[in-house]
């Protein structure tokens, strides 16, 4: 490819734009998973960064502006200084990322402000992300206040290195058997949770099966000695 | 004592240990006998069969009374949602429809919203796709509760509702056939609306369903609802309140039992349910016989929106039921030949020997699939056990980069410890039956 290329056009080769604000996340390189090998698909050096919607600006509209003035003034009551939540909106969802310090204080004036008032928490999602340097252990929190019938999302990250996020039992009991099974699938400790332990993996299974860098077994085919590699490792569209 | 090998009794650390099995209690009552302690801890499970597949349910009982009751789970645990890391976003619908085996059409529903949500196409979806989805789905509701009435009736000792809760739970799978092709594991809603049209007279088939269904309904209630020997086993067994809804976050018809009227068809409308003419069912006693009301009374708020969507479908006759934007319909064509359904003589044609550009089309979407914009979406919806959601994170990939089930059979089972400590070890049953937990969809 020349540098004039880039002056072109045409709909087919102009990129999308990118609206305000984005955070990215790794880059994916090439189409085909192809790596060192002889591509001739002229694909092979392609490269896009992972972009994930930007932080949002303020005015957000609609009882967004609302939730984000009264969860950090809450916060600060009890105790919270200089709360900044970083606010993503996309699609009509609204996430708060919010320091895992925070965490257990963030959640209890969510379940308990008038304001607020999310009273029921529908579980902990774990994401790997493992190019998100310092942040690769997400801990995803859906919650949904049936007083005002509104739905938030509560995002807390924890570096690999050090992959502890404060439990969120005592606010919401519910979380109990979520937060084992992100536990047990992303290796993410939950401190101050009555029982930590694996909840759908045998008790002594190794490692933590949804993490991105965990090992994926390959099946053996009984012909001429061959394998078939296991899936992250066979050539497929990325 | 015998030596039997199924049913023996040996000395450990933590105390005498019996394995018993089948009818064989008498075993247990006389090595008791000797000793001066009436505290048992019972493994009940994994494989009993009233516990709703592989639930392994750790019981420490006092006489006959539950002192402690613990879940062990995990044992269906098959890796769903991982195996979605390494498909294509439309594949993906033939996994998750396995996870809550009877109620597959709500795992691929919200699956596929939330796939839609991040492709901002959720306004383009045809009408005819929606209102199928909505008649499958009720349809759907009314199979599982099905089960849920039957297998909660079995294990009581009422086999007559076993035996026609099956009946009728086969009608509405006849028709998933009839649809879809399968009984279950449909994987029949995808991105964008639905795989294929509704065959020449299943609305006929819905209509009669329907009218045979009303004479058949009424069957459940001169069973159950008054019935003495009933009533005695579920009422105020497996009692939560809504304080202990919300903090273990109970939802669907557990919730519902305590009278507040959550139903998020009615509070957070997806799919067109806001025009839809049904009520919200609520009891007000929180206990198991309010859940098995409420179960009846929404299967007759399903025949009425099926009845609605029946109406719908008559009229949108040829409409389409996938989005029109060719980059992410499903390019694949089914028809039903003499030998039963299969692919499309004519789509085979078409792209095999009239058009190269159509091939490389369907051959691209088919192998690469489409790719779906970075971020996140969670569109929950009201399963028949509450509130089901998938949180579906892209990477503008390919494949899902994680897709995680909120499934409502998980969160629900929370509640065994509070429903059944300090309770009958007789009504553990009862009360794990009134929270219907699918284990497909809490191991996944």
């Amino acid at each position: 490819m020349t540098e004039s290329d880039h002056t072109d056009e045409t709909p087919e080769n102009k990129l999308p734009a990118q609206t305000g604000e984005v955070h990215e996340v790794g880059v994916r390189q090439g189409m085909f998973g192809v790596r060192g090998s002889g591509d001739t698909s002229g694909y092979g050096g392609l490269v896009q960064p992972t972009v994930f919607p930007g932080e949002a600006q303020r005015p957000y509209g609609g009882w967004y502006d609302e939730v984000a003035d009264a969860l950090v003034a809450a916060a600060h009551d009890a105790g919270v200084e200089s709360m900044a939540p970083r606010v993503v909106i996309h699609r009509g969802e609204i996430t708060f990322h919010v320091r895992r310090e925070d965490l257990p204080v963030v959640a209890k004036v969510l379940r308990d402000d008038e304001r607020l008032r999310f009273e029921l928490c529908s579980g902990v999602s774990g994401v790997h992300y493992p190019d998100d340097t310092g942040a690769e252990l997400h801990a995803v929190y859906h919650l949904l206040s049936m007083t005002h019938n509104r739905r938030i999302r509560l995002e807390v990250t924890a570096p690999d290195a050090d992959p502890h996020i404060p439990s969120t039992v005592s606010v919401y009991p519910t979380n109990d058997w979520h937060e084992r099974e992100t536990f047990d699938m992303f290796g993410i400790v939950f401190d101050g949770h009555p029982a930590l332990t694996r909840i759908l993996m045998p008790d002594d299974w190794p490692g933590h099966p949804q993490r991105k860098d965990y090992p994926l077994g390959g099946i053996p085919v009984e012909y001429k000695g061959g394998t078939i590699p296991p899936p992250d490792q066979r050539r497929s569209y990325n | 004592m015998s030596q039997d090998v199924y049913a023996g009794s040996s000395d450990t650390s933590e105390g005498k240990v019996f394995t018993v099995s089948g009818q064989d209690w008498d075993s247990i009552a006389e090595g008791l006998g000797e000793d001066d302690t009436e505290r048992v801890v019972v493994n009940m499970g994994p494989q009993h069969p009233s516990t709703h597949g592989v639930l392994r349910l750790i019981l420490e009982l006092e006489g006959e009374t539950v002192t402690e009751a613990r879940c062990g789970i995990g044992y269906l645990h098959t890796g769903i949602e991982k195996n979605m890391e390494y498909r294509s976003w439309t594949q993906g619908t033939t996994f998750c429809t396995r996870m809550d085996y009877l109620s597959p059409f709500y795992n691929e529903a919200t699956y596929v919203l939330g796939v839609e949500r991040l492709l901002d196409i959720e306004d383009d979806i045809p009408e005819k796709a929606t209102v199928m989805r909505v008649l499958l789905m009720e349809l759907n509701r009314i199979s599982s509760h099905l089960v849920c009435i039957a297998t909660g009736g079995m294990e009581i000792g009422a086999l007559t509702v076993m035996t026609i809760g099956f009946r009728e739970r086969e009608l509405v799978l006849d028709l998933f056939e009839l649809i879809t092709g399968l009984r279950m594991n449909h994987a029949f809603i995808r991105p964008g609306g639905v795989a294929q049209d509704l065959p020449p007279g299943a609305l006929d088939e819905i209509r009669s369903f329907v009218a045979l269904m009303k004479k058949r309904l009424p069957e459940y209630a001169d069973l159950c609802n008054a019935n003495p020997i009933f009533k005695a086993r579920l009422e105020g067994v497996g009692h939560l309140d809504l304080a202990g809804c919300l903090a273990l976050g109970l939802t669907g018809p557990v919730m519902r039992s305590t009278g507040y009227p959550w139903d998020l068809r009615k509070t957070q409308p997806y799919c067109g349910y806001e025009t839809y003419d049904f009520d919200v069912q609520t009891w007000d006693t929180a206990d198991s016989y309010g859940r098995f009301r409420i179960r009846l009374n929404e299967m007759w708020e399903s025949l009425k929106i099926i009845e609605q969507a029946a109406e719908r479908l008559a009229k949108l006759d040829g409409a389409p039921v996938m989005v029109a934007d060719k980059k992410i319909a499903w390019p694949s064509q089914l028809a039903i030949g003499s030998d039963g359904m299969g692919n499309s003589l004519d789509h085979i044609r078409h792209i095999m020997g009239e058009s190269m550009e159509a091939l490389i089309h369907h051959f691209k979407l088919v192998t690469e699939g489409f790719r779906v914009p970075a971020g996140q979406a969670y569109v929950p919806i009201e399963s028949p056990r509450g509130e089901l959601g998938a949180h579906v994170v892209s990477d503008g990939g390919t494949r899902p980069f994680r897709a995680h089930f909120r499934d409502p059979s998980f969160t629900n089972l929370q509640a065994t410890s509070v429903m059944a400590e300090g309770g009958m070890v007789a009504d553990v049953i009862v009360a794990i039956a009134s929270i219907d937990p699918v284990m497909g969809g809490v191991d996944r």
